[in-house]
């Protein structure tokens, strides 16, 4: 499907990354917005509560984060694509929402700019320490998507790479931004409607009588119905059978949770976005993401300037699910893989984890408020490229 | 699914519905609930069932498309309405009923959403998010189940508790000030403010219907006996005694100052209509404001074809 021209700001743009944000979730059709300032977030909000009285769009600011997330999941359930933006704090908040998301399958999108912390932390500087958050946040089990923009380009396009994944696997989608990206302006060129591909929500075309909510075909995703349509459905955040209905058993817990997992596992391949440059024959791989990524190729290139060619450069659009099938192909190749990160070692477990000793791996951590210097990465590279 | 077969099992076992004449099969709420659910998990002389069946009496008698009503619950022995009412309904987290709502009504104004559940949840955990859907005149209807108790966790403290009665973290009995529920929603903005007990099942259907036909934020208080802990713990006696005591203690005190309705462990109870007023909803604000401030470019939101000609 092609995107709703109404939402599209067709041109060339110089804008920060939280304003291309909400561009990126208009140009997706998202038509409803409730969230709660906070810094570095804030930018998106506004830009959308500007922008949504000309779109037939509703936005709202609701009392907390708590009531964000659940009027999300609520618009999204009548039918509505929805999204909010906060902050770590905020984020914190979300988190058993964001878990009631997930168990009923809603799709939806939330963005969460980092800033530094823990607590309060940095409320106006970067950071990445919420990325084992964002996997792991809401009690309980479940695999989540995240993506990592590095640019207000891609803060655009991956919001709307979020509302497809969203709308095709039934699940919360994140928007894992920096500080940094959020608000650095760059170009941001925004594509004709025709060109900007829309996945579209599968409603069911079964009548009331033959619907089972949580019924599901190969891909493990059950189709939607929305509200008002005259399904009579009920949907619970308790382990249900596929009527909806609560089963307090360990059958039907296994049953139902199971499936959350292995609808984003098994199709992990689909999700997956990775950037990758000069891996062959490298003896170095640089795994980062964010901003850190563009701080990185920096780190890069001083090495490279004193001849250490052989370094390969691999980019985490996708965070969740991590891709481990490409990790354990390289570990064995490469003498390390160097991490640089927002905070004190958070992706790099997956990473170790999947080197599982092929290699070494190497933390270059930081613990926000500015970005790393090219030259710890450098030095990191230098030491692993004996 | 083994899990369906066991229910489905359950459902079977009706066999005495076989003695009854043909057109005395069918229970009168049969296609409003979901009776493959029932047995339902409250205790027997709990209130919230007659709530319930007050609530789906009010629907039909009201002219509101079934297929626009939804049901919206949060956590606790209240929480479980949504899931045995036939509408699309959401059994949602602690507390959250209310925002969930709103994002359903405002996604979809066509929709009647009735957020259905406790007093714990709405005015505890919930609370802020019912003071400012008040503030806002948001669209809803909230029907507050008030057992001044958590009853689902086994009866602990609740923000409605009477002062002295005793809970299972107040083993000394209540030195807490509750809340006055009707004055906290009329004081937030609440356009239909009620309260009834569940003897009062005329007076609460007329009340509920009221309040789903309120343009606004609605909210009716629903006294509802808990026999297996409120009672027990603070000797109160049977299901029975507890109607009773609505009954000899209830007053109707119709359009009198919510400020006023405050209830006192074991006291006179005040009930009636406290509320009904004519404000303009938190959409009527949004677009009214907008089109003046924006013009021809504003899109109005929620406003079909139609009703734009």
């Amino acid at each position: 499907m092609k995107a709703d021209p109404a939402g599209v700001l067709t041109g060339i743009h110089y804008l920060d990354g939280d304003k291309a944000c909400a561009e990126g979730g208009l140009a997706a059709g998202c038509r409803f917005f409730a969230g709660y300032p906070i810094t570095p977030s804030t930018e998106v909000a506004e830009r959308i509560s500007e922008r949504f009285p000309y779109v037939g769009g509703i936005f709202i600011q609701m009392e907390d984060e708590l009531a964000s997330m659940n009027a999300i999941l609520g618009a999204s359930w009548a039918g509505k694509k929805s999204m909010t933006v906060t902050s770590g704090p905020g984020f914190s908040l979300m988190m058993e929402n964001i878990g009631l998301g997930v168990m009923l399958e809603t799709p939806c999108v939330v963005v969460n700019v980092q800033r530094g912390g823990p607590s309060t932390g940095l409320p106006t500087l970067p950071g990445q320490a919420d990325m084992m958050q964002a996997r792991w946040g809401s009690h309980g089990d479940y695999e989540i998507i995240a993506l990592c923009p590095n640019s207000p380009q891609e803060c655009f396009d991956l919001t709307i790479k979020a509302f497809n994944l969203a709308e095709k696997y039934r699940v919360p989608v994140f928007v894992m931004m920096d500080e940094c990206v959020g608000h650095m302006t760059e170009k941001v060129v925004i594509p004709s409607p025709e060109e900007i591909s829309i996945e579209s929500r599968r409603y069911t075309k079964k009548k009331p009588e033959e619907y089972l909510p949580y019924e599901y075909g190969e891909d493990l995703v059950p189709d939607m119905v929305k509200a008002g349509d005259g399904y009579f459905f009920h949907v619970t955040g308790l382990t249900h059978d596929q009527r909806g209905y609560p089963d307090m058993t360990w059958e039907t817990q296994e049953k139902c949770v199971h499936r959350l997992i292995d609808k984003i596992k098994k199709n992990s391949d689909d999700i997956f976005i990775l950037e990758e440059e000069n891996m062959k024959d490298a003896r170095v791989v640089v795994i980062s993401y964010g901003i850190t990524s563009r701080v990185a190729l920096r780190g890069i290139q001083l090495a490279e300037e004193e001849g250490m060619k052989k370094i390969g450069r691999l980019r985490l659009i996708t965070a969740w699910p991590f891709p481990e099938k490409r990790i354990r192909e390289l570990a064995p190749k490469i003498n390390a893989f160097v991490v640089p990160e927002m905070n004190y070692g958070q992706m790099v477990l997956e990473v170790e984890r999947c080197a599982a000793g092929q290699c070494e791996t190497i933390l270059i951590p930081h613990g926000g408020g500015t970005v790393h210097k090219p030259e710890d990465i450098y030095k990191a590279i230098k030491e692993a490229y004996k | 699914m083994k899990a369906v077969e066991v229910e489905e099992v359950k459902r079977k076992r009706k066999p005495k519905v076989d003695k009854l004449r043909e057109d005395e099969r069918e229970h009168p709420l049969e296609k409003w609930l979901r009776m493959e659910r029932i047995p339902h998990i409250w205790c027997s002389t709990c209130g919230i069932g007659t709530a319930v069946t007050c609530f789906i009496e009010a629907i039909k008698k009201s002219n509101i498309p079934r297929n626009d009503i939804c049901v919206v619950s949060g956590i606790g022995c209240s929480g479980r309405i949504a899931g045995y009412i036939r509408q699309d309904s959401f059994h949602t987290t602690h507390g959250r009923a209310i925002p969930f709502a709103v994002g359903l009504k405002l996604a979809n104004p066509k929709l009647k959403v009735v957020v259905f559940s406790g007093d714990g949840d709405l005015a505890s955990i919930g609370g802020n998010h019912l003071i400012h859907t008040a503030r806002r005149n948001l669209d809803i209807t909230v029907l507050c189940i008030n057992n001044f108790i958590y009853a689902m966790t086994g009866g602990q403290l609740a923000p409605t508790t009477p002062p002295t009665a005793i809970a299972t973290t107040a083993p000394y009995g209540n030195y807490e000030r509750p809340f006055n529920l009707p004055a906290l929603a009329t004081a937030c903005g609440a356009v239909y403010v009620a309260r009834w007990t569940a003897l009062h099942v005329r007076r609460l259907t007329t009340s509920i219907s009221e309040a789903l036909q309120k343009k606004g934020f609605s909210f009716v208080e629903i006294i509802c006996p808990c026999t297996t802990l409120y009672a027990r713990k603070n000797k109160l006696g049977s299901g029975l005694d507890l109607m009773k005591f609505y009954h000899d203690n209830s007053v109707i005190v119709n359009g009198v100052d919510p400020r006023e309705v405050d209830i006192q462990y074991q006291s006179e109870i005040k009930v009636g209509k406290f509320v009904d007023l004519d404000k303009p909803s938190y959409l009527d604000n949004y677009n009214t404001y907008l089109q003046k401030k924006l013009g021809e470019k504003f899109k109005p939101y929620g406003v079909t074809d139609e009703e734009k000609h």
